[in-house]
């Protein structure tokens, strides 16, 4: 028999947006994935509830998407970040916005996202609730449907807590031509605003590493910013999302595939106080740290002040600048111009950030 | 951000580059002891901002390099220990043992742990009683109390859970043995400003004495490393020698009285083995009698386990400054990050990585 506790009580969730809906169960069981009723209440009352549209509610094995007359980008990725609360966001909006950014760097809009979780047998409703609403939000924001999807669960100790697969498509927006192979010599750099904010909000909070930062993710969908780049300056060579591995890793990459050179200027790069302070202490540098909510575009240098423009009408792109050049020099590297007038490399990073000894 | 950025000015920068050039008539040979320092002049690339007459050669001190690959092994074999919870500073993971190292150990299900403070440790191993909790404690004079402070808590609530795998080492008798090699040719040392600043700048004035050699304590901003040099070589144009501070606001000459009487707690100084160099006498600290119960190595009988350096890889020669990373043949083809020879090449402090990662494809 099962526990007919319910976990429906004013108290216990008068934090969210919205209450839970009724259910048996506070934790996921192996049958939420077994196909059975247990699978259906739980889509139809906590997936369809908050995420349904006409498209994903005929609940067919797949989405019947409209016919779209124009070439079509599609991305996926998986989420697995542990925290999947973290100040600034949770696992849920980093679902939505990583793939969305994704389609951006295509040169897309955005339209479908497909949504599949695996769960971990025993964890908490209430917490798959929360995440769904963020979902939501997200997904609202971005102004994308969720046209399928799926849930698995898998025995406890097998998986942790949650993680979520999406997969977007986009309609790519006629007129662009976005390619690592784009960049030219003359080009600028700019990015959206300030780096590393993701990678320290969610090491901060992390199992021992007690660190009061303060520092939030910069989770959001770019999408809204870079349709109005789109439509007033189709003139863009290269978009990049410097997510893991940070602006080193998404510079290196497009250094590497262009056969350019890039260079930075450490006086432009934007890190707020609160991501230098925890780097200094741990021994990082912001330009290997994740961001989630910032994108490099590359375009010729007479075309950026169009583009900061429009980029800084955006909440998204408040604080967007330049921050490097294509140059001809060193071709396949990245360079860095520092402050005190040298210059070095900036390489890929190596295997995962530890932090150092003293 | 205070006391970094007025460190990393550009005009102080410039003003110490100029004074520096003034000076200098001859060429002089600096080590700059600590791999931290290391790094900060390969990431400034203040080598390029000096007169050529001024050739920098780096030290031996990087502790995750000095380890010896026995220890590493040692630790290998307590982190592949079904009841033990092996406890770490990030630093150690990725340098190789005789055959694998620590995160290839955690992939195979080994219970390895990356702590940030050694206090961390105590509550790991209170938290859980069943299981053995050992700490790998690696480094110089400036981690030494922070482990310090552990034992002595692991002491005053009887532990019985927690153990220390200790590769302490200490830097004066380093430098000694630098000068008393037979192709010395260190004309000035940069001490290391955070060893310093625990241990005050006493050790060094009888080292500089007895080898009339200029030794300048020294920080680890681009600011910090030039008046380092500016000093060492305002001493070496003018045929002096002496201990100078370059790193007052953090160094004291008697240095952290509290941290020292901790340290003559709970340690005594032993030989210690040190990678690509061997045994240098009185280089490094053991428990006291008081405290040897948290002896890691005793309680699992790890001294068994001996291990020689690959031969492959030069880093003693780098290490004592004989060679450069890039004059070495495995450099950037057999030895990389992604697959070391040695521990230069993955510690944070590492010149091999500092090398690698700065301006390897430029040379």
């Amino acid at each position: 028999m099962h526990d007919n506790k319910t976990i429906m009580t004013g108290d216990l969730n008068s934090n969210l947006q919205c209450p839970i809906p009724k259910s048996d169960y506070e934790h996921v069981l192996l049958a939420h994935g077994g196909g059975g009723k247990l699978t259906q209440q739980l889509i139809e009352k906590m997936i369809y509830s908050r995420l349904g549209n006409e498209i994903l509610e005929k609940g067919h094995d797949g989405a019947f998407l409209p016919h779209i007359s124009s070439e079509l980008a599609m991305s996926t990725d998986s989420f697995v970040v542990d925290p999947i609360f973290f100040p600034g966001g949770d696992i849920g909006d980093l679902a939505i916005n990583g793939t969305v950014n994704d389609l951006v760097c295509c040169g897309a809009e955005p339209l479908y996202i497909s949504l599949a979780f695996i769960l971990e047998e025993g964890f908490l409703l209430d917490e798959l609730w929360k995440i769904i609403q963020s979902i939501e939000k997200s997904a609202h924001e971005a102004c994308v449907k969720i046209v399928t999807g799926d849930t698995k669960v898998v025995e406890k100790g097998k998986g942790d807590k949650i993680y979520i697969n999406t997969t977007g498509i986009g309609r790519v927006v006629p007129g662009l031509r976005i390619s690592p192979d784009n960049c030219q010599e003359g080009d600028v750099v700019i990015i959206n605003g300030t780096i590393g904010d993701h990678g320290i909000a969610i090491m901060s909070e992390r199992a021992g590493f007690s660190f009061e930062s303060g520092i939030k993710s910069d989770t959001a969908p770019l999408n809204r910013m870079m349709q109005d780049v789109f439509a007033r300056q189709p003139n863009i060579h290269v978009l990049r999302d410097p997510t893991r591995g940070g602006l080193s890793s998404a510079l290196n990459e497009i250094s590497q595939s262009s056969g350019k050179g890039i260079t930075l200027f450490e006086s432009q790069l934007p890190v707020t106080e609160g991501v230098r302070g925890a780097c200094e202490i741990m021994g990082f540098d912001p330009l290997y740290i994740a961001n989630e909510g910032k994108i490099l575009v590359i375009l010729p240098e007479r075309h950026a002040g169009e583009v900061l423009g429009i980029m800084r009408s955006h909440e998204t792109g408040r604080e967007s600048r330049i921050i490097g050049k294509i140059s001809g020099r060193h071709g396949g590297l990245l360079h860095l111009e520092t402050n005190i007038g040298s210059t070095r490399i900036i390489d890929m990073i190596s295997g995962e950030m530890l932090p150092r000894i003293c | 951000m205070k006391y970094i950025d007025e460190y990393r000015d550009k005009q102080l920068v410039e003003i110490l580059i100029r004074q520096i050039r003034d000076e200098v008539t001859r060429k002089w040979t600096i080590m700059e002891i600590c791999g931290g320092q290391t790094h900060a002049i390969m990431k400034y690339s203040l080598q390029d901002l000096l007169p050529e007459e001024i050739s920098l050669i780096h030290g031996p001190g990087c502790p995750v390099c000095v380890t010896p690959v026995e220890i590493i092994d040692q630790a290998v074999e307590l982190g592949g220990k079904p009841n033990v919870i092996l406890t770490s500073f990030g630093d150690m993971m990725r340098v190789p043992g005789s055959h694998t190292d620590l995160l290839s150990v955690r992939a195979k299900g080994g219970d390895i742990r990356i702590v940030y403070s050694p206090l961390d440790v105590i509550d790991i191993a209170l938290s859980n009683p069943e299981r053995e909790v050992v700490f790998f404690a690696v480094g110089f004079e400036t981690t030494a109390p922070a482990v310090a402070l552990a034992i002595r808590q692991a002491h005053k609530k009887n532990l019985a859970n927690f153990s220390v795998l200790i590769s302490h080492v200490l830097v004066p008798p380093a430098i000694e043995v630098l000068l008393t090699s037979a192709d010395m040719r260190i004309e000035g040392f940069l001490a290391a400003g955070h060893v310093c600043t625990v241990m005050g700048t006493h050790e060094y004035i009888p080292l500089s004495e007895r080898y009339k050699i200029p030794i300048v304590v020294t920080g680890f901003e681009p600011v910090d490393i030039l008046l380092g040099i500016q000093k060492t070589i305002n001493m070496l144009e003018n045929d002096r020698y002496g201990v100078e501070n370059a790193y007052p606001r953090s160094v004291k000459p008697e240095g952290n009285i509290a941290a020292q009487d901790l340290l003559q707690e709970v340690f005594v100084s032993c030989d210690r083995k040190w990678r690509g160099i061997g045994v240098i006498p009185g280089s490094g600290f053991t428990l006291t009698d008081d405290y040897i119960r948290f002896d890691a190595g005793k309680r699992f009988k790890l001294h068994h386990i001996v291990a020689e350096e690959s031969e492959r890889c030069i880093s003693g020669k780098i290490l004592t400054g004989q060679k450069r990373p890039s004059d070495c043949p495995a450099f950037g083809a057999e030895c990389t990050p992604e697959k070391p020879l040695g521990a230069p090449m993955v510690s944070s402090e590492g010149a091999c990585s500092a090398y690698y990662r700065y301006h390897l494809r430029m040379c």
